[in-house]
């Protein structure tokens, strides 16, 4: 007979999605977010710097900040959420940290991250957690 | 009483609903259970269903207890539990017949039953909530006393003793404790499991008791009705 923690994590396993482009901390990204409104459905998109992975499986939690009108945003996303259309990795950036929460206190320049990983080219195509290559999307400034 | 299943506490996780809100469960392996005995007023005095849930090898049962399974022609079962009935109702069991899941028919709110996890010996703080003493003002040594269990006009019994059932400090937990009317999140039929939105008494792969919900609180009882 199978173990509790195998019957529990093959539960989540149908969850899980394997499309989730491999994504560092530092990375700035677009999360298309799906916003039902009554009977329509659209999307939404949250740009910002991922500040933040924490939890595994499906508890994985994502925090994005991006600054809107100066003011700081944050907004976590479970990562492996249905209402997460999409992730698109726009930028890669340099982070020695595995939680940038200093950015909360930064200002101006200082607030930017060194663009690419260290010793690392620009990725060509963005593989995914589940091994497939997704066609690289076009690099946009960040802010 | 209606049908009860018997089964195992697996553990807790997380699932997305149908709105993608993540829910937090609790996922139960219930069933199947097999009759094994069923208790008739004109014999027992009361009608009940006995079943029993979870394989075991035999060597690890008793002789008495392998024979009492066999009459209902299964394998030794690990636990045994009944649930009441009414007496009209013991036609629609049969010894031997498999209860699983489906039988329980098609509930949205639960009942499960178990034992809670045990604490040991603990104070009155822990146990019953008191608030002890003052942590400083003078107070020394006496921070989690109960404080005074009654003087001569208050609490007291009959004669000399304290009234009985006064709050102390003692064994807390390993006791038997209904969660009741737990939202059913996704029934997984073929592999006996349920999973219900949040907690329920016990450690993990401890037994529980599975019963459709007695009786519901005002806002579950308008949802149903409001579904209807």
């Amino acid at each position: 007979m199978a173990s509790s923690v195998e019957i529990i994590e093959s539960l989540n396993k149908d969850t899980l999605k394997t499309d989730i482009p491999v994504m560092n901390v530092g990375d700035t990204l677009n999360v298309h977010f799906r916003i039902v409104e009554g009977e329509k459905e659209r999307i939404q998109v949250f740009q910002g710097v991922l500040i933040a992975r924490s939890g595994r499986g499906i508890n994985e939690m994502m925090t994005v900040r991006r600054i809107v009108d100066n003011m700081g945003v944050e907004r976590m996303f479970p990562a492996h959420s249905p209402r997460v259309a999409k992730y698109e990795v726009l930028r890669r950036a340099d982070s020695r940290r595995a939680k940038l929460y200093y950015l909360r206190d930064r200002q101006g320049k200082s607030r930017r991250l060194r663009d690419r990983r260290r010793g690392m080219k620009l990725v060509d195509g963005v593989p995914t957690v589940g091994g497939a290559v997704v066609e690289a999307s076009a690099p946009a400034a960040a802010e | 009483m209606t049908t009860t299943l018997f089964g195992r506490k697996l553990g807790m996780t997380r699932v997305f609903n149908d709105q993608g809100v993540l829910v937090p469960v609790t996922v139960l392996e219930v069933g199947p259970c097999v009759v094994t005995q069923i208790r008739t007023p004109e014999k027992d005095g009361y009608a009940a269903v006995q079943v029993g849930y979870d394989d075991l090898k035999p060597r690890n049962s008793t002789i008495p207890m392998i024979g009492h399974d066999a009459k209902a022609g299964t394998e030794a079962k690990r636990l045994h539990g009944e649930f009441k009935i009414n007496a009209g109702k013991i036609g629609e069991y049969t010894l031997g017949q498999t209860l699983k899941i489906s039988d329980l028919g098609g509930v949205t709110y639960v009942d499960v039953v178990g034992t809670s996890k045990g604490k040991g010996f603990q104070g009155t703080m822990k146990r019953h909530g008191f608030k002890g003493l003052f942590a400083s003002h003078g107070t020394e040594r006496k921070h989690r006393s109960p404080g005074s269990i009654g003087g001569l006009c208050s609490n007291r019994g009959f004669g000399g003793g304290l009234k009985k059932g006064k709050r102390m400090a003692g064994h807390m937990g390993d006791v038997r404790v209904t969660a009741r009317s737990l939202d059913v999140v996704r029934v997984v039929e073929d592999r006996n499991l349920i999973l219900v939105k949040g907690a329920v008494p016990g450690a993990n792969n401890g037994f529980v008791m599975v019963r459709p919900a007695v009786r519901l609180n005002r806002a579950k009882t308008k949802k149903v009705a409001a579904k209807k």
